[in-house]
């Protein structure tokens, strides 16, 4: 029988302290590389034309962005995709003089430019997109709405079927992940598209999921033992529920690795998102969400869940390992 | 769970099996296809019932609004629900399988054709207006003589002709040489003496109006040669409100669909006409694409119904000898012809150099009638064919890939019991695509990355129950015990998370476009589905495994 950390016994709480370095470092990085970086939004949320080419021969990029000048696009951005040949180009901007809401006119001055720069019939349109910018600042509400609004809904949730006490730290633990994970976008120059939305928002169910299996043990222990500290039960919690956190994160992360291998250009961002998710989650879960019951329980102290009496047990914590807010 | 007895189990999953097996069966279905001959016919194809998202098989998505900068519409909410269905007549015409064309909020219609192969070719058909119209040319050379005053305001307001202007004269013999014979006489006279009128010499309209007069191109009165470079700049000096107060009252003028070459130099001509036509397409009943016998160019013959026929009947008998524009969304098509005798119900438009195609699709919007106001595209996505099935064969390798090794860990980590757990992994996949063929759900590309991912999430049910009965194994518990405990332990913590996790995927559904809420259905089934089969089909395998050996010791987990 192989079993991973099978009665590990590692004192999770103990080590909060290097955690919460980790953590502000992280939240350093993030904060730097969303100033210093930016995130780039993808024509969905800007507006704007995108075109995929697939051309027969290499093109010089450099003429091709001049062609697009030339046709009255500023400032179009080419990348290259897959194997020579294929190109992406965003012209995030309407062709001077257009009307911005009308996408035809700045698709068909790209078509221009690539006939000019490339040759008509030496290049095949794989794919393209085109967005208004009324429709992308529609999205762009609608995208932020959904985050906020399932946050909403897991608190009311975790409220009923727990505590509000739970819920606010699992909530805590999410806005965590959702911090780093933006940040993590900014410094991998990942794409802020609609399947990157989606991979946030699938990272935040999965960073709950996870958060929420070590609560339910909590809830579990907090029956079972009731002599025992507050921060020993949730220590107990977290290394019991060790073996299946390490499987499922393994699992979870080998079938993401095959996407971001073997997905193609449009699925390797969400796989990535999601993969920096899975070790954000997993690392929220215990240091983030289980600090923050520690504290909330400190700060108001009342029936645990389930209507278990605190007792002895919050009353007064060893001043030697509760360094609160450190 | 409900169902106690091993023999009601084994009922149950056999049934999910066959229904999921039943859905997914491929099937013979009837499906209208385009033939060589270009005529839709149902034809029988045999494939499997998935849906698949446009990003998958290809296709075009199209967001449209009214566009009001031409014309304004008096009753937005109507007159979108107008252009939905004469966008539905449209599209079923133009033969697309299972084309989506729906509202999406107040005033957006949506329009999803899936596999078509000329998207340029769709998108003309979705956004021609098909407004027609028939009006009278003017004969009378109301523009000429207005022209020295709208000269005089244009040179009021300091603008001056641009060089170059009236540059390109021909010659008397050119002018004889190209004089068509076989039109009646143009009215060169009139025209040279409203030019003798014009006291401004090179003003700024007349310039530019009369480019195609001393270009020696035979020109009949309402009738205007402007060189092309120049449309612009005649459109916008014209439409300057000093300028506009100034033209022909019950006129305006119209473009050229096509323009005009003369001395391998292009023109667009321009036609002053009446304002009120004197019928429109809103009186046509049927429009048919045919071929002109004679000249073998593609003609639209059409039909009106009885006012239009009145209408048309009148204002042509009242016309005889006068010159008939047809505009078509506010081009003139073709030079106007000279009307010889009454026309009442039936007639044609001839497209001289136009493919029997275009023909059709003129036909085809006509039938299905105008818009009442143009629509813009706001949004526009198009995936080639090919991309769409290099996605579906790179998303099935990944998830091939992924599922092997997750295979691979389950069954190294949790021997018999993850053997149990794998063959429930085969169940999942096969109900959740099951449920989604049952559901009428659409994949997509993001959904299938969904569908992957999920099965590596989808063991987490199993490895929790397997975590606890180790653990309660290690309590000193007996097998049967343990499984038990381990089943009941696990669920509060199977279903707390997976809720979570459905109501997120909610919420994605609920803001998305089509490749998201794809991906928001696909995870929610497959979470279901992973409950569904993690928690009772697995719990049956353990309770044959345990009805076969009663006496076992030791559990292979």
């Amino acid at each position: 029988m192989i079993r991973f950390f099978a009665d590990a016994n590692y004192d999770f709480i103990g080590a909060r302290k290097y955690a919460y370095g980790v953590t502000a470092v992280l939240f350093a990085l993030s904060l730097v590389a969303l100033i210093g970086l930016r995130l780039n939004y993808s024509i969905e949320f800007t507006g704007g034309t995108l075109v995929r080419v697939k051309s027969t021969q290499e093109v010089d990029v450099a003429r091709l962005r001049s062609a697009l000048e030339t046709q009255g696009i500023t400032g179009p951005e080419i990348t290259t995709i897959g194997s020579s040949g294929g190109y992406l180009i965003r012209a995030r901007t309407a062709k001077a003089g257009s009307d911005a809401d009308n996408t035809q006119v700045t698709a068909a001055a790209v078509g221009a430019a690539l006939d000019q720069a490339v040759g008509p019939g030496k290049y095949v349109i794989e794919g393209s997109g085109a967005v208004g910018p009324k429709v992308a600042s529609e999205l762009k509400g609608k995208a932020l709405s959904a985050i906020l609004l399932s946050f909403l809904a897991v608190l009311g949730y975790l409220a009923i079927r727990f505590e509000w006490r739970f819920g606010l730290a699992a909530v805590a633990a999410t806005a965590h992940d959702i911090i780093l994970t933006i940040g993590f976008i900014a410094l991998m120059r990942l794409e802020v598209s609609l399947v990157v939305v989606g991979a946030v928002l699938s990272m935040v169910g999965y960073s709950l999921n996870d958060t929420i299996i070590i609560f339910d043990r909590v809830r579990e222990n907090l029956h079972k033992y009731k002599r025992d500290h507050f921060i020993d039960i949730i220590n107990r919690s977290i290394n019991e529920t060790l073996p299946r956190s390490v499987l499922t994160h393994g699992t979870t992360l080998t079938t993401l690795t095959s996407l971001a291998i073997f997905g193609g250009e449009v699925i390797r961002p969400f796989a990535l998102v999601m993969f920096f998710g899975v070790f954000t989650g997993t690392f929220s879960s215990i240091y983030i969400a289980g600090p923050v019951l520690i504290w909330v329980e400190q700060k108001w102290p009342g029936a645990d869940a389930r209507g278990v009496k605190p007792g002895a047990r919050v009353a007064a914590p060893p001043a030697t390992r509760e360094p609160v807010g450190a | 769970m409900i169902v106690t007895s091993l023999k009601s189990r084994f009922i149950l999953i056999g049934a999910m099996t066959l229904a999921s097996a039943a859905a997914l069966f491929p099937r013979t279905i009837t499906e209208r296809i385009k033939g060589a001959d270009g005529v839709m016919r149902d034809t029988l194809i045999k494939q499997v019932p998935l849906k698949l998202g446009l990003d998958l098989q290809g296709g075009m998505h199209l967001g449209l609004e009214l566009d009001q900068s031409k014309r304004i519409s008096a009753d937005p909410a109507k007159d979108i629900d107008l252009a939905l269905t004469v966008m539905r007549k449209r599209i079923d015409e133009f033969g697309v399988t299972e084309p989506l064309i729906q509202k999406q909020g107040e005033d957006r219609i949506v329009v999803e054709l899936a596999g078509i192969d000329d998207p340029a070719r769709a998108k003309g058909i979705v956004q021609r207006s098909a407004f027609l119209e028939f009006r009278i040319t003017d004969r009378t050379n109301a523009l000429d003589k207005a022209l020295p005053a709208m000269d005089r305001a244009l040179a009021r307001l300091g603008v001056k002709a641009s060089a170059g202007g009236a540059a390109a004269a021909g010659t008397a013999v050119e002018a004889l040489l190209q004089g068509d014979t076989t039109r009646k006489t143009p009215g060169d006279t009139t025209k040279a003496a409203a030019q003798d009128t014009t006291p401004v010499i090179g003003g700024a309209l007349s310039s530019m109006l009369q480019a195609g007069s001393t270009a020696g191109y035979p020109l009949y009165p309402g009738e205007y040669l402007v060189e092309d470079g120049a449309v612009t700049r005649v459109d916008s000096l014209l439409n300057l409100s000093d300028v506009k107060a100034l033209f022909p009252r019950k006129f305006d003028y119209r473009w050229a669909a096509t323009p005009t070459v003369v001395n391998a130099k292009s023109y667009r001509m321009m036609y002053v006409l009446e304002q009120k036509p004197i019928v429109t397409g809103s009186n046509l009943v049927d429009a048919r694409e045919d071929i002109n016998q004679l000249t073998s160019a593609p003609v639209v013959s059409f039909e009106l119904d009885r006012k239009g026929a009145r209408d048309f009947g009148e204002g042509t008998a009242r016309n005889v000898g006068n010159y008939m524009a047809i505009v078509l969304d506010d081009r003139v098509q073709g030079r106007p012809p000279v009307i010889e005798e009454r026309i009442d119900r039936r007639g044609q438009i001839t497209m001289s150099g136009k493919s029997f195609q275009e023909a059709r699709d003129l036909a085809l919007t006509l039938r299905a009638g105008a818009l009442p106001v143009p629509l813009k595209i706001v949004e526009e996505f198009q995936v080639g064919a090919s991309l769409g099935r290099d996605s579906i064969s790179k998303g099935i390798l990944a998830g091939v890939v992924g599922t092997l090794f997750v295979v691979a860990i389950m069954i190294g980590i949790y021997r018999m019991a993850g053997v149990l757990a794998v063959t429930a992994l085969a169940f999942y996949v096969l109900f959740s695509l099951g449920a989604l063929a049952m559901l009428g759900a659409t994949l997509t590309l993001p959904g299938l990355a969904g569908l992957v991912l999920s099965v590596g999430i989808a063991v987490d049910a199993n490895v929790l129950i397997f975590e606890r009965i180790r653990e309660e194994l290690a309590l000193g518990k007996t097998v049967r015990l343990s499984i038990d405990e381990g089943f009941r332990h696990a669920m509060n913590a199977i279903i707390d998370s997976n809720v979570t996790t459905v109501m997120t995927a909610l919420f994605l559904f609920q803001f998305g476009t089509g490749p998201i809420k794809g991906f928001a259905v696909t995870l929610t089934i497959g979470i279901i589905a992973s409950m569904v089969t993690a928690v009772f089909v697995t719990r049956t395998f353990f309770m044959l495994w345990l009805d076969k050996q009663p006496s076992m010791q030791t559990l292979s987990i």
